[in-house]
């Protein structure tokens, strides 16, 4: 079981800034990164008119998926899968076995080049998510001491639902 | 497994909605999705088969509001209810912060109840989650039937820990919103709790 995944300002700058990347060096249209769980971390490119949070639960779905007919193969896991359409096609990747890399591109790039960029930015990502995680660990419960959920209260919740 | 951004100020939470075959789980989640501002939701996802059955999962993203400036937002998922379809059920079960299970109020379907209680147990174990320790809700549903089994048997059979029950008529949207609240109340107090509070 995997820690709470937690987000700081600094390594979010940081992922984000290497998914922008990723849109320009692969000629890309849009580049998500996902959480395994299917939450969206992140996400660079023409994302107007995409629906960002299904698009990430769906692909969550779609690597647990493909992750459990690996494994029905005795394989540990498909790490890339690749959906070509008549015009947009979507890369996915998954990363350091924890996010999901998402690329989607048009004829204005090729297969090879994603590839080629998808592999650098995962390396780049992997060394991110290894502190994030170290982060979380050092801290059990996954959440900081400056943690807002330390002191919220009954009437906090309460209001939610008012 | 909730995510929680400092950047842009957000906190995920997954809840699952289980139980079996026609239950009605996917019945809840459309009638929250009916009821709830459209600004505050977004696109419901149906993987059903042409029949309606849920083939992988249904999902809700749904937006609850600020707490201490953190936007809270819920990921509803539904399981596919039918006993043949457990390995995608144990996948909807990763990264999960709160269980939902929709009992059949039916005579003829305690059998099932149990059957599938017993199999989220088996599947969070799997995962290497509590069902003693996650937060858990019973929603005891199609109370408007005939042929219904009364709600302290009901709990006699699956809810020995004693969580949080509700009749529903989901269709209806009796006991649905009750339903939701209760386990994102459970889901947040829990978070508190993981904080150090």
């Amino acid at each position: 079981m995997l820690p709470n995944l937690v987000l700081y300002e600094r390594e979010f700058n940081q992922v984000t800034d290497v998914v922008k990347r990723l849109v320009a060096n692969a000629n890309a249209k849009v580049v998500f990164l996902v959480d395994k769980n299917g939450q969206l971390i992140t996400s660079s490119g023409q994302t107007d008119g995409i629906d960002t949070t299904s698009l990430a639960s769906l692909t969550a779905g779609n690597i647990a998926a493909t992750g459990g007919l690996a494994k029905l193969i005795g394989e540990k896991e498909f790490s890339i899968l690749f959906h070509e359409g008549e015009k947009d096609n979507i890369h996915i990747s998954i990363i350091g076995h924890r996010v999901i890399l998402v690329v989607i591109f048009d004829e204005r790039s090729s297969l090879g080049l994603v590839r080629l960029r998808v592999k650098k930015t995962g390396e780049e990502l992997e060394k991110i998510f290894e502190v994030i995680d170290t982060k979380s660990v050092t801290d059990q419960s996954g959440l900081g001491v400056d943690s807002p959920f330390a002191e919220i209260t009954d009437d906090d919740i309460e209001n939610l639902f008012s | 497994m909730s995510f929680i951004n400092y950047s842009s100020r957000e906190i995920n939470c997954k809840i699952v909605y289980y139980g079996p075959g026609l239950c009605g789980k996917t019945t809840n989640l459309q009638y929250i999705y009916k009821k709830t501002n459209p600004q505050a939701r977004g696109k419901m996802i149906s993987l059903a088969t042409e029949t309606d059955r849920t083939l992988f999962f249904d999902f809700l993203p749904l937006s609850l509001g600020d707490i201490r400036g953190f936007k809270t937002r819920f990921h509803l998922y539904t399981v596919p209810g039918q006993v043949f379809y457990d390995a995608s059920r144990k996948l909807i079960l990763k990264g999960v912060d709160g269980v939902v299970f929709v009992a059949d109020s039916q005579v003829e379907r305690m059998e099932a109840n149990m059957e599938s209680f017993e199999n989220l147990h088996y599947n969070l174990r799997e995962q290497g989650y509590d069902l003693d320790s996650l937060p858990l809700v019973i929603q005891h549903n199609k109370r408007d039937l005939p042929n219904v089994v009364s709600v302290e048997e009901m709990n006699k059979a699956i809810n020995q820990r004693n969580v949080p029950n509700f009749e529903a008529v989901a269709p209806e949207g009796v006991g649905v919103f009750e339903t939701l609240k209760a386990i994102a109340k459970m889901v947040l107090i829990e978070l508190r709790k993981g904080a150090g509070a």
